[in-house]
């Protein structure tokens, strides 16, 4: 009857479901939003609107610490991870394929596969001995942590971007009395350079986001802004949580829109 | 060895697979080009062409043989380190550069001077006559302007050979003819040696200087365009460049007999054996039925062709030859489908080829 291309977005009721789903998505999170301009304490009667938990949540100074904690552990596992998953996306492209591949993606995606609880509980036990023979209690341990869990989420944008890149690009570069070191400098990575961001963009993103693994592997005092919500909750709610979450979320948001812009102003050209 | 051989493979076989699946996308082939020469390599995809392009390019290594540059064993020589370039087929142009940046690469990586890049890559924008568009992207330009800047970068660091794969299979038919006379110019002007691979035969005839015909894995003839189109060594090299009417026959004095009993003059054959022959639909002239020596033949198909027309006829046995007629200047040759003549060929025109 129809001629056209089988389309789900015409079948009946796809509108419906559609907004749907996105009521049940950004209901919450607009609620959470607004309640952290509340006046009242309360977390389900709203009393007037005011910056107040943000001033609060700004003058915290358990706050400030555990952001700065955050952003220290999230740029350096975002560095880290993103170095191992380039070389890790070159060695799995850039050659012929081998034996046990399959096996080295399944190694290099580990932490989306195996549960987080197990991997927190693995290294809570893994690093309370080293901490015993060395004596470090800094943040290392957690950089290393949040390091190895981001590792897929860089690897897999930075493959994508590899496997699209046309390899006579590198050949030519090597007819063109490129070294092999000259073609990844002047014609790979140039090339690559969005994957990466994005990759390290995720990981940080990734990185910023994580309770279970940090909650089992920091030592005292070291509460990433994640854990100290946490135990804030354990305490009394106040809107304060509300206000935090809400910067948050304005700084992921802000992250994958400058993300976004790049990579559309590289695709221009 | 030659001195006067830019490039010279020796023997070289490239195998990939192994085992019972091996296959050999180049067996044991020879061959010299000459300094300065527009060299074509030409043949039927897989035939191996693109495959000798890269053992000479050093994108990959013979199985066995040896590569000779400028008489320089250059066989297992990285592709950096070969004084060759490159135009590739999909053009390869770094799209993170300029055009003009795309053209000073090589010579950048050469470690030339500033000053020496600069001026070089002026020279190579100006020979391909893209001054106005040094500062675009590659994406900004069309196709041919494309192929012009693959052109350029491949051209400035002034390789001892330039390897062509195919270039112009990406462009239009009318581009396509204005980039073989532009190749053509270039190739006098710089006085580089080209070697350029295509399966069009069209291309190979009109802008080399000598052509290698490839099917198989082998190098089937080496020779001028008009060598090559008028003395084929072989069935497929007469069937591949050019129109070609096959007849089977069987040598006698004085020529070959077809299985119509008709004799068709040709030379240099041992009387007694099956042969076939070969020869041009533009080398058979049709005359007047029953006249002395020529073989009776009917007409089955007119194909009109503007310039000429194309006479299909059948023999008495029923086998098929196909004679190109140039059309006169007024009226039309006054020839019917279904009507009876005969058919004589220039003399030599006929010979006998190898299957």
């Amino acid at each position: 009857m129809s001629d056209r291309a089988f389309q789900v977005s015409r079948l009946p009721g796809f509108a419906t479901i559609a907004i749907g789903v996105f009521l049940a998505l950004y209901i919450p999170i607009f609620t959470l939003a607004a309640y952290s301009f509340n006046t009242n304490i309360s977390m389900s009667s709203w009393g007037g609107f005011s910056l107040d938990w943000y001033v609060k949540a700004w003058n915290n100074d358990q706050v400030k610490d555990a952001t700065l904690r955050s952003l220290i552990i999230a740029l350096w596992a975002a560095v880290i991870s993103t170095a191992v998953a380039t070389l890790a996306a070159l060695g799995t492209t850039r050659r012929k394929a081998f034996k046990g591949q399959t096996f080295i993606y399944v190694i290099i995606n580990q932490p989306l596969m195996v549960p987080e609880i197990v991997t927190a509980v693995a290294l809570l036990i893994f690093f309370a001995q080293i901490k015993v023979i060395t004596g470090y209690q800094g943040l290392g341990y957690l950089i290393l942590a949040h390091s190895a869990f981001c590792v897929p989420f860089a690897y897999l944008p930075i493959r994508a971007r590899l496997e699209g890149m046309d390899l006579s690009l590198e050949t030519a570069a090597a007819d063109l009395y490129a070294t092999p070191w000259r073609t990844f400098r002047h014609v790979t990575l140039p090339l690559l350079l969005p994957g990466v961001i994005a990759g390290a963009m995720l990981a940080f993103v990734i990185s910023l986001d994580d309770v279970v693994i940090t909650e089992f592997v920091k030592s005292g005092g070291q509460d990433t802004l994640p854990t100290y919500m946490l135990g804030q909750l354990r305490r009394q709610m106040t809107p304060e949580i509300n206000a935090i979450s809400t910067a948050l979320l304005v700084l992921t948001i802000a992250l994958l829109t400058a993300f976004f812009l790049i990579n559309r102003q590289n695709d221009k050209n | 060895m030659n001195a006067q051989n830019a490039v010279e493979a020796r023997n070289t076989v490239k195998a990939f697979g192994q085992g019972d699946a091996q296959v050999r996308a180049l067996n044991d082939v020879s061959v010299e080009i000459r300094k300065g020469e527009f060299f074509t390599l030409l043949g039927p995809s897989g035939c191996g062409k693109t495959t000798l392009l890269r053992l000479i390019a050093g994108f990959e290594m013979p199985t066995s043989g040896t590569i000779l540059l400028d008489g320089q064993d250059i066989t297992y020589l990285p592709p950096n380190k070969r004084p060759v370039n490159t135009v590739f087929q999909s053009y390869a142009l770094f799209p993170h550069l300029t055009v003009a940046q795309n053209i000073a690469f090589g010579l950048q990586m050469l470690d030339k001077p500033a000053a020496e890049v600069k001026s070089t890559t002026e020279k190579m924008l100006a020979l391909v006559k893209l001054e106005a568009m040094a500062g675009r992207k590659t994406s900004q330009l069309s196709g041919g302007q494309q192929q012009r800047v693959a052109l350029a970068r491949a051209l400035a660091p002034q390789p001892k050979v330039l390897l062509l794969d195919e270039p112009l299979s990406a462009l239009d038919l009318k581009l396509r003819k204005e980039m073989q006379i532009e190749l053509k110019r270039l190739q006098t002007e710089t006085g580089i040696t080209f070697v350029f691979v295509t399966h069009d035969q069209e291309e190979a005839l009109t802008m080399s200087d000598r052509i290698g015909v490839m099917s198989a894995g082998k190098l089937q003839q080496v020779g001028t365009a008009k060598d090559i189109y008028t003395r084929p060594v072989n069935r497929f090299v007469a069937s591949f460049i050019g129109e070609t009417n096959f007849l089977t026959a069987t040598t006698e004095a004085g020529g070959a007999r077809l299985a119509t009993g008709d004799l068709i003059e040709v030379a240099g054959t041992t009387p007694g054996q099956r042969v076939t022959v070969a020869f041009r639909p533009e080398q058979v002239r049709l005359v007047t039925a029953g006249e002395a020596g020529a073989i009776p033949a009917t007409i089955t198909n007119l194909v009109y062709f503007g310039t000429d027309t194309h006479c299909h006829v059948a023999l008495n046995d029923g086998t098929e030859v196909v004679a190109r007629l140039q059309n006169p200047s007024t009226g039309d040759a006054g020839l019917a489908i279904g009507q009876t003549l005969a058919l004589r060929f220039a003399p030599g025109a006929a010979q006998v080829v190898e299957d």
